[in-house]
């Protein structure tokens, strides 16, 4: 069958399964937008590049599938930037389509013209240049696989529009083959038993989870190692939703934001069972004294992970799921030892329950104002436990890390590595748009909201229901916090000076507006919400000098933490 | 430590560029690098030499293998190996240092491969402390230019690397 560049990229989209794809047409990819008004492929048209990016990551991160974005040349690929850096950071596997000037005219500062492989080759897992149609249909094929595989991650195709319109046989490869690229799945059987004899060792044993558990969907497999050695489980913003926060042995998130009990923990753990996490340092505070009585069992399936920032006693490179079954079943093999093991936790027990009474987490409540915790708690309370959250960046973002109670896997898609303000608003958009019946809710700040805003139209146009909620200090409240504490309360530009009516705003969209601005409102306002059809806005006037505590300032070491005042 | 390090990788559009991004990136040093071809035309084959503490060599070796274009990442270090290096050296020649200089390029097996009136180009391979001798050597009769090429290296004995 001879076909186009342009349906070869499109018939192997139907190929890989791709059901939904987010973008925004220009010069370079118009023949791909007119070809796929003939294709079974949902198009969401956002009203940004970056925003199609996390739309499509957004999507990815709550399906576990790969997301799919499309720009034009120039402008329309360096606005995807933002979009592919916060996936790569993340993890997330997406193919990005950025369309090109045709190859005669590369090089020559043509119309529109970025290097855009340049560009993104630091920010990607790989990325292509499709100079001939006949190597596209095996480019797409690699794509995918790259993306999807190993430690996940984004691919960018570059596609030149002559390459687009030039016809060639296809066939569309069943396998896949790189020489110089085969990921290490299946845990080393060695490494898993030397793994059993240091945990069945342990005394103060605290697991330690990252995005790894989300990747491949791992959670399963950990709530059974953390109840058949009765371990304490902390976990980092990414791998969040991975184990239930209301579990007896949640200790909740560690690092510079995370519980005192869990930096207690860690500091004091005699081994640190790292699972598919990569020692952030927004996770372990100074390394000198991040967990320094530990022995630590690293798994990860990116062998440049391990001992890229902290020493490590054992390592074991592999598919998180595969190495946990395999410890799980290990331990199995020796069910008297586990229970002597887990028999003689009772002292370590009791002295994490000491930091859990002696410093929880929790915030002054006001009968005046509206504490942005508060919100946070009427929001877990009044929606699904299926509910998908997703987070701006800021103090906002920490709250709902603190205090909603995650339950269920993929259910909080946050910018952990990257940060990126305005990356909830187009999240959300994507999974919703993946799940069009459950609850989908962005909690963003009022700085953030307004680096995406415009997605509310495209959120009014295809009905996706994401419900907002804006925690409204007019402040930049992060870094106002930190201007607070380490810069003498100068608030160098973090003062959002305009106050913007939110309300109105959604209104002009097409979308619902509420706000509440007394304590007493915020649950009717979080009820109306979700019996309003369509996405809405629910803007929270809160206390505006709020913190987020408790806090490792920077530099510090998690057993330096900064309580609340 | 110094280390030289062989990495295969597909002779593709943009991969030393990955190959040097990634050495930047990450703030690793580069002493030297040189990269050609392969028997197998779709392999090029890069020699490396670096520095850095053990940590850094780990993850200098590993960053490599994680690029999706390396076949194969092998550290000499430790082993058995030849090294060579290869350089141009345009050097003046008066009448009084005519004589020092082809003496002195006779014993490091040098050539004269470009001569006028002023000027001899000698052509030398060897290790680089090789190399770096009869720089020395040549230095006070006054080198106008030179190029070295920085060194490749090959395993010694009769154990080769397939794809190389
Ligand atoms: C794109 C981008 N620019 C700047 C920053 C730095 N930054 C981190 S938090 C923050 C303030 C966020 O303000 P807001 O969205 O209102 O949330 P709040 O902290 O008030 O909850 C800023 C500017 C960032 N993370 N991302």
């Amino acid at each position: 069958m001879k076909l186009t560049g342009s349906k070869i990229l499109l018939e192997s989209f139907v190929k890989e399964g791709v059901d939904t794809i987010f973008g925004y047409p220009g010069g370079t990819v118009i023949n791909i937008y007119d070809d796929l008004m003939d294709y079974p492929i949902k198009h969401i048209l956002t009203r940004h590049e970056q925003a199609a990016v996390h739309a499509a990551d957004g999507y990815a991160r709550a399906t576990g599938k790969v997301g799919v974005a499309i720009a034009t040349s120039g402008p329309g690929a360096t606005n995807t930037i933002t979009g592919i850096a916060t996936a790569y950071m993340d993890s997330i596997p997406l193919v990005v389509i950025t369309g090109q000037v045709p190859t005669p005219l590369i090089g020559n500062d043509a119309f529109q013209e970025a290097d855009i492989i340049g560009i993104t080759r630091p920010i990607t897992k790989h990325n292509y240049l499709v100079k001939d149609v006949k190597d596209l249909a095996l480019t797409i094929k690699k794509a995918f696989f790259i993306a999807r595989t190993g430690r996940p991650g984004p691919v960018v195709i570059d596609l030149p529009k002559d390459v687009q319109l030039a016809s060639t046989n296809y066939e569309y490869p069943d396998k896949v083959e790189l020489r110089g690229y085969k990921p290490t799945y299946s845990g080393n059987a060695r490494m898993v038993e030397k793994a059993t004899k240091m945990i069945l060792a342990a005394k103060r044993p605290v697991i330690y989870v990252g995005g790894g558990a989300s990747l491949t969907d791992a959670h399963q497999e950990l709530l059974e190692l953390a109840e058949k050695i009765n371990a304490p489980v902390t976990t980092t913003l990414m791998g969040m939703a991975s184990f239930p926060k209301t579990h007896r042995l949640s200790l909740g998130m560690l690092g510079m934001h995370g519980t005192y009990y869990a930096n207690m923990a860690v500091t004091n753990a005699d081994v640190l069972i790292a699972l598919g996490a990569r020692f952030d340092d927004r996770v372990t505070g100074k390394i000198a004294t991040f967990a320094p009585h530990a022995k630590i069992i690293h798994v990860d399936i990116d062998p440049t992970s391990i001992k890229k920032n902290v020493r490590v006693d054992l390592p074991i490179v592999g598919d998180l799921k595969d190495v946990l079954r395999k410890i799980v079943k290990s331990l199995d093999g020796v069910q008297d030892e586990v229970n002597e093991m887990v028999a003689g936790l009772q002292a370590w027990h009791e002295e994490i329950t000491g930091w859990r009474k002696d410093q929880p987490m929790t915030y002054k409540t006001s009968a005046q104002e509206i504490k942005p915790q508060f919100v946070i708690e009427k929001l877990r309370e009044l929606s699904n436990d299926d509910a998908i959250i997703t987070t701006e960046v800021g103090q906002h973002q920490m709250w709902t890390a603190q205090f909603f109670d995650f339950l269920k896997p993929r259910t909080f898609l946050s910018s952990g590595g990257l940060g990126t303000m305005g990356f909830g608003l187009p999240a959300a958009l994507g999974a919703q748009a993946a799940f069009p019946n459950r609850q989908v809710i962005d909690v963003s700040g009022d700085g953030s909201f307004q680096m995406n805003s415009q997605e509310l139209a495209t959120l009014v146009q295809y009905r996706l229901p994401v419900k907002i909620v804006i925690l409204n200090n007019n402040f930049l409240g992060m870094v106002r916090q930190w201007q607070q504490l380490f810069f003498d309360k100068r608030y160098s530009q973090t003062c959002l000076e305009l106050p913007i009516d939110f309300t109105k705003l959604a209104e002009a969209y097409g979308a619902t507006g509420l706000r509440a601005t007394k304590p007493e409102e915020v649950a009717d306002v979080i009820k109306t919400a979700f019996a309003t059809d369509g996405p809405v806005i629910m803007e929270f006037k809160i206390s505006r000098e709020e913190n987020v505590m408790p806090m490792v300032p920077a530099g510090a070491g998690l057993n330096e933490m900064v309580l609340a005042s | 430590m110094r280390h030289t390090i062989s990495v295969l990788v597909e002779n593709e559009f943009g991969v030393l560029t990955r190959v040097a991004g990634l050495f930047s990136g990450r703030g690793f040093n580069i002493e030297s690098l040189s990269v050609a071809p392969t028997l197998d035309p779709t392999i090029s084959r890069m020699t490396i030499v670096t520095s850095g503490d053990d940590q850094i060599l780990e993850q200098i070796n590993k960053q490599l293998n994680k690029l999706i274009d390396t076949i194969k990442v092998i550290d000499f270090t430790g082993e058995d190996y030849v090294e060579r290096e290869m350089a141009l050296i345009k050097v003046t020649a008066e009448d009084d240092t005519r004589a020092e200089i082809l003496r002195i390029c006779d014993i490091f097996r040098g050539k004269v491969v470009d001569v006028t009136p002023k000027c001899y180009t000698v052509e030398v391979t060897g290790s680089p402390a090789k190399v770096s001798a009869i720089v020395d050597l040549l230095r006070p009769m006054g080198i106008k230019e030179l190029v070295r090429t920085g060194p490749v290296v090959l395993g010694r004995g009769p154990k080769a690397w397939k794809a190389g």
